[in-house]
């Protein structure tokens, strides 16, 4: 119970709410136990004593009592149930929020889907706690007690007597209940097996056609089906056998009543109408019995959920604002300075930069060349502090990269990473994504400098044309010029683009490159780029190889010390050469 | 946007469709008695139920009324007898209406992924695997509940519902009149309730989709959102979502809040109309009041049948729309035709030759032109090309992955189409760039299940093209798990991995697509060396990135925008000063420096 404890505050945010349903509870379940009293004495009354008049009294008394048991059962729902949601959603916040603030580092060690299992699941099954667990049980509590005293004053010998199977039930639902979740379990397990068995076959297909494995691949599949069958099999014999049991110690109870109160009728010590109440209130009892167990399942797995929840909300953020921040930084200029800069993906990781030293002055443009896994990109992602670095230092204007405010910090900062990712909106909505209000101007003016106004031109319905699964799909060339443009359009001082135009064809790339000569002035940029062409205007080029900087200078420069990037040069001449061959 | 979501969300047909229940009733055929008994016995234990009531009232009437208690022990010994009854047949009711469900979407299932591994490649080009994914899995899913619930709990809720008419009408048609008024409510109620209730959880689906695919995508994009600095703003859009998804759950619990009450009132109603109308006649000495005592049970007891009936609908509407996807798949017929009358060889030397072939995935985009060219066997021919120039269109149309357009393609002197899939693909060992390991252990996917290849040749195998070094070290060696895809192995083992597969099966003719990705010196020693091993033996076309496939080759083919621009040994294509010569200074020239 220790995890589900920290559900505290929000139960306290609703508590009014809360305790309103938990008189709503009192009032329905009394209107609800009055109902078998009404046709007890109605009953008795014609056993003995008959009157037209009162019999009808008691027909109203009957639909009043219900009347009055629905509307506030009505509220109790409108309140307990609704005030579960209000948690849910709240919970569900507090989740996103934090994991939004998590570093990348915590991304790259768990998968998309596992963060969604716990926004889903665990966040579901926490709910089924607050909402339906604690109504049931304190709904069953009430109308158990008020049944039993009801039924006791009828007759304590018969309440007694077919009272007696009924705890059965409770710890037959208890127990059966954890052996049909464990049950399932192992069914859902199954059936993710061959849902990847699926997938793998269906994505090596060529694989298996190749090497004729699809028989065999046939009988595998075959053979797992078969498992689930067995599996789900397993259930349903504990199943079949659960519902018949629950009726059967339900009846024996009613059986008891039939006999002992019928020859209590027969001695005259009960009328039949008391013998037809305790029937109804057996009824009444069987539910709660039923709940009884079955809340308890549900919060042993609320606690198992809310734990794997406290996990990832406890999950530090470790890239924020600390006491080392200097808020009085608003502004940057746009110097950057690597000093001796060492990095690695984790502790015992080999470090994929060494002794980076790098200088790049406000207003010039750095590019950067280096074979895929050299830490081209790892050493820009550490200037907007996606990444902390591990040893030497970084600094913007002369402070260390951790005294800026992160948000003064990425506010200046206009990164266009490797590969594009656009979101499922608007294509102004996602230009303008870096804006906090929506200016036209500045959409237009950035489509324009990364060339992609002309595509949107062609759209069907321009800006405001919807991306992804519900709408268009960009080509690999359209996302990165998008992706520049929403880059442009906070107007950085410091632009670095990550490889952004590996799918933009040539000629377009010499004509975006123009544009942003002039956006550029001003300005910092860093471009890593494989293209000669990309890069060789920059004011300095550096080449790196396994997280070292192994050349640097201009263009004619490098050329001159024939090394690498002379011989990327020589190469990427003889390839268009080629491309123009026919 | 909204209105854009709701129109994909789950578009709903009917609930029933003759065509659709025919076809899927064929597969209840071998289960047919299962079928029958099953329906048989709910007729009979939907009795076992409504008799109880009808019991009591002999108690009450006759039993107690006369002091009788030889009787009164009767009627209870009675009721046990029909409660044990109805309990041990509600047992095996359910265990085999279940187990007739299981077995039919095996039945199902497996036809459908057997028809799904038959199908043409260009079939797992054009569609998303994650879709064909669902249509063995959760679509099959949703026939279950048809078969082990739905068809079935319709006859059995039915059947109720008569015997308790039955059990009314013979006591007291004035009272069963008056009790069934309520009936009609209860039914609108029910159905509008359904009608309801439906919408609104379409609602909240709706909604839950959208949270779900915020959620994934902004956890997929989550740096673009962190280096915009977009935290607060997206703080407050996934609080709009969330609180759409909120209002959505709390409009169905408003429907919930009203319908439970409301049956229960309508329950009330039809007991205080027994009470009043019933209590009358017990005044006037038309009613016993036994029978009231029936009457107040059978009230309780049609609640569920109607209920149960309501819910049906949604369980049939949906089994429909399932099985209609399911069948859609089952009609297609996108396969690489099998000759009629295969020519059969036993043995083949290995004699590759192409005439005159085109070739175009989609209709007059050519991406193969007028191919020539012929392969002596036990020749090693490489092919080489820019990105695009066609080279791996080669492999598809040799495998019949694709039939092409025009001209023939030879092995030994016979068209390939002439013979079976499987014989040619027998003779033919495609190792492809993008090794693809299935889970299982290394040997499984070396020796890929193959009942002919023994472990001895696997580890035969994996030692000549030097795999074994590094499984040794394993720590469970040849029974090692492979995960995922091999996640755990690196490139360069997985591409040894799949070399040794394809020397296991041992075939005449090898296709190998070399990988072009960046290993260690080391493993590019290893790997070289696999490869020569490869080579030997066997007629061998290379898609070549490494210089020393190339030079040892006895052909080079050089392939240039779908067509072939130059064929010959490296010396003389070298000389010709053409397009392999450019070629070989931008791509492998730099390998050249590595070695020496």
């Amino acid at each position: 119970m220790n995890h589900l404890y920290s559900l505290k505050k929000y139960f306290l945010k609703y508590k009014s709410k809360l305790l309103f349903g938990v008189v709503f509870i009192f009032l329905s379940s009394v209107g609800y136990v009055y109902i078998p009293v009404a046709i007890k004495d109605a009953i008795n009354e014609l056993q003995t004593t008959m009157s037209y008049s009162t019999i009808l009294s008691y027909a109203l008394l009957i639909v009043g009592s219900s009347l009055i048991s629905g509307i506030f059962r009505f509220y109790i729902r409108q309140t307990i149930i609704v005030v579960s949601r209000e948690i849910e959603y709240d919970l569900r916040r507090d989740f996103w929020e934090h994991i939004q603030k998590l570093p990348l580092k915590y991304f790259q060690n768990t998968s998309t889907g596992n963060i969604m299992a716990h926004a889903t699941n665990d966040i579901n099954a926490v709910r089924m706690f607050i909402g339906p667990a604690v109504m049931y049980s304190i709904d069953t509590l009430i109308r158990f007690i008020m049944v039993i005293a009801i039924m006791a004053s009828i007759s304590l010998e018969v309440t007694l007597y077919s009272l007696l199977p009924l705890p059965i039930l409770s710890i037959l639902v208890y127990k059966v209940g954890k052996k049909i979740h464990e049950r399932f379990t192992a069914i859902q397990e199954k059936f993710s097996e061959l849902t990847t068995k699926a997938q793998e076959n269906f994505s090596g297909i060529r694989v298996i056609k190749s090497y004729l494995r699809e028989d065999f691949e046939i009988e595998a599949f075959t053979q797992l089906s078969k498992e689930y069958l067995h599996k789900n099999m397993r259930l349903v014999k504990i199943q079949a056998l659960f519902q018949p049991i629950l009726f059967l110690i339900t009846g024996i109870s009613v059986i008891i009543v039939v006999w002992m109160g019928g020859l209590k009728v027969i001695s005259g010590e009960l009328l039949l109408g008391d013998i037809t109440a305790i029937i109804i209130y057996l009824g009444m009892l069987t539910w709660p019995m039923i709940a009884f167990g079955w809340v308890i399942n549900i919060i042993q797995q609320a606690e198992a959920s809310m734990k794997r929840l406290s996990i990832i909300l406890s999950e530090r953020f470790e890239i924020e604002d600390s006491k080392e921040t200097n808020y009085a930084i608003k502004d940057l200029y746009g110097d950057i300075e690597f000093r001796n800069v060492t990095f690695s993906y984790g502790k015992h990781l080999k470090p994929v930069l060494k002794g980076i030293n790098l200088k790049i002055p406000r207003g010039t443009t750095l590019a950067i060349m280096g074979g895929t896994g050299s830490g081209k990109s790892t050493l820009i992602n550490l200037i907007p502090r996606l990444y902390d670095l591990s040893d030497g230092e970084l600094l913007i204007d002369g402070h260390p990269v951790k005294s800026i405010p992160l948000s003064a910090l990425r506010k200046n900062i206009g990164l266009v990473q490797q590969e594009s990712f656009l979101f499922s909106d608007t294509i102004e909505n996602n230009l303008a994504y870096g804006l906090h209000s929506f200016n036209e101007s500045a959409v237009k003016n950035a489509s324009r400098i990364a060339r992609f106004d002309i595509d949107v031109r062609d759209f069907p319905s321009g800006y405001k044309t919807i991306l992804g699964e519900r709408g268009i799909t960009l080509s690999g060339g359209q996302k990165q010029r998008a992706s520049l443009a929403r880059a442009l359009v906070i107007d950085p001082k410091i632009l670095i683009l990550d490889d952004s135009f590996s799918a933009v064809d040539t000629h377009t790339e010499e004509e975006i490159l123009i544009n942003l000569r002039e956006f550029m002035k001003n300005r910092t940029s860093i471009i890593i780029s494989h293209r000669v062409s990309t890069v060789k205007d920059a004011d300095k080029i550096i080449y790196i190889e396994n997280g070292k900087i192994i050349e640097e200078g201009t263009h004619y420069e490098l050329l001159a010390l024939n090394g690498k990037y002379a011989e990327v040069h020589y190469k990427q001449m003889l390839e268009k050469e080629l491309m123009e061959l026919n | 946007m909204a209105q854009n979501y709701k129109q994909d969300d789950e578009i709903l047909g009917k609930a029933y469709d003759a065509k659709l229940m025919k076809r899927l009733l064929k597969f209840v055929r071998p289960y047919k008695k299962y079928m029958v008994y099953a329906i048989l016995l709910n007729i009979v234990v939907a009795v076992l139920g409504p008799v109880r009531p009808y019991l009591t009232k002999i108690a009450v009437d006759h039993s107690i009324a006369n002091r009788d208690y030889s009787g009164l022990l009767l009627v209870t010994i009675l009721l046990l007898a029909s409660l044990v009854l109805q309990a041990v047949i509600q047992y095996f009711l359910t265990y085999y209406t279940q187990y007739l469900g299981q077995k039919t979407i095996l039945d199902i299932r497996t036809k459908l992924f057997s028809h799904i591994q038959k199908l043409a490649a260009s079939f797992f080009d054009k569609t998303p695997i994650g879709r064909i994914v669902t249509r063995v899995t959760n679509d099959i899913e949703s026939l279950n509940e048809l078969f082990s619930s739905g068809i079935i709990m319709i006859f059995s809720d039915i059947f109720i519902i008569i015997w308790i008419l039955v059990f009314m009408f013979f006591m007291d048609l004035n009272l069963s009149l008056v009790t069934l008024s309520v009936i009609p409510v209860l039914m609108y109620g029910t159905f509008l309730f359904r009608k309801k209730v439906r919408d609104a959880f379409r609602d909240v689906r709706f909604h839950l989709a959208r949270l779900n695919s915020y959620m994934q995508e902004h956890v997929t994009g989550i740096s673009v959102v962190q280096i915009f600095n977009k935290e607060e703003d997206e703080k407050k859009s996934f609080a709009e979502i969330n609180k759409d998804h909120k209002i959505a759950n709390v409009n169905s619990i408003f429907y919930y809040a009203v319908f439970y009450p409301a049956v229960e009132l309508i329950s009330a109603i039809a007991i205080g109309l027994i009470i009043w109308y019933g209590g009358g006649e017990v005044i006037q000495s038309t009613l016993t009041l036994g029978t009231l005592f029936a009457f107040l049970q059978y009230t309780e007891m049609f609640f569920r049948p109607i209920r149960d009936l309501s819910e049906k609908y949604n369980i049939m509407q949906t089994a429909m729309a399932s099985s209609e996807r399911i069948f859609k798949l089952l009609d297609n017929n996108t396969f690489i035709p099998e000759a009629a009358n295969p020519v059969k060889l036993p043995k083949i030397k290995g004699k590759i030759e192409f005439r005159n072939v085109c070739f175009a995935y989609s209709q007059d985009n050519y991406v193969l032109k007028n191919i020539n060219f012929l392969i002596i066997p036990g020749e090693t021919v490489a092919i080489v090309g820019a990105t695009g120039a066609g080279k791996t269109s080669i492999i598809n149309i040799l495998t019949r992955f694709y039939d092409i357009n025009r001209g023939q393609i030879l092995l030994d002197d016979v068209d390939i189409r002439e013979l079976t899939k499987n014989d040619l693909r027998r003779f033919i060992s495609v190792v492809l760039q993008d090794v693809f390991l299935f889970s299982g252990t290394i040997k499984s996917n070396i020796g890929m299940n193959h009942p002919d290849i023994s472990d001895n040749q696997i580890i035969e195998a994996a030692k000549l093209v030097g795999a074994d070094k590094f499984i040794e070290q394993l720590p469970g060696k040849y029974d090692e798990d492979v995960k995922e895809r091999g996640a755990t192995l690196s490139v360069g083992q997985k591409q040894l991995i799949s070399f040794a597969r394809a020397l296991a099966f041992n075939p005449q003719i090898l296709i190998l697509d070399e990988a072009t990705s960046s290993v260690d010196t080391e493993t590019e020693l290893i790997i070289r060396e696999a490869i020569q091993k490869l080579l030997v033996g066997r007629t061998a076309i290379v898609i070549a990135h490494r210089l020393s496939t190339i030079q040892n080759s006895d052909k080079i083919i050089v392939m240039h925008k779908g067509e072939i621009k130059e064929i010959g040994t490296h010396q003389e294509l070298l000389a010709l000063k053409g397009i392999y010569f450019k070629l070989y200074q931008l791509q492998y020239k730099d390998q050249e420096i590595a070695i020496s």
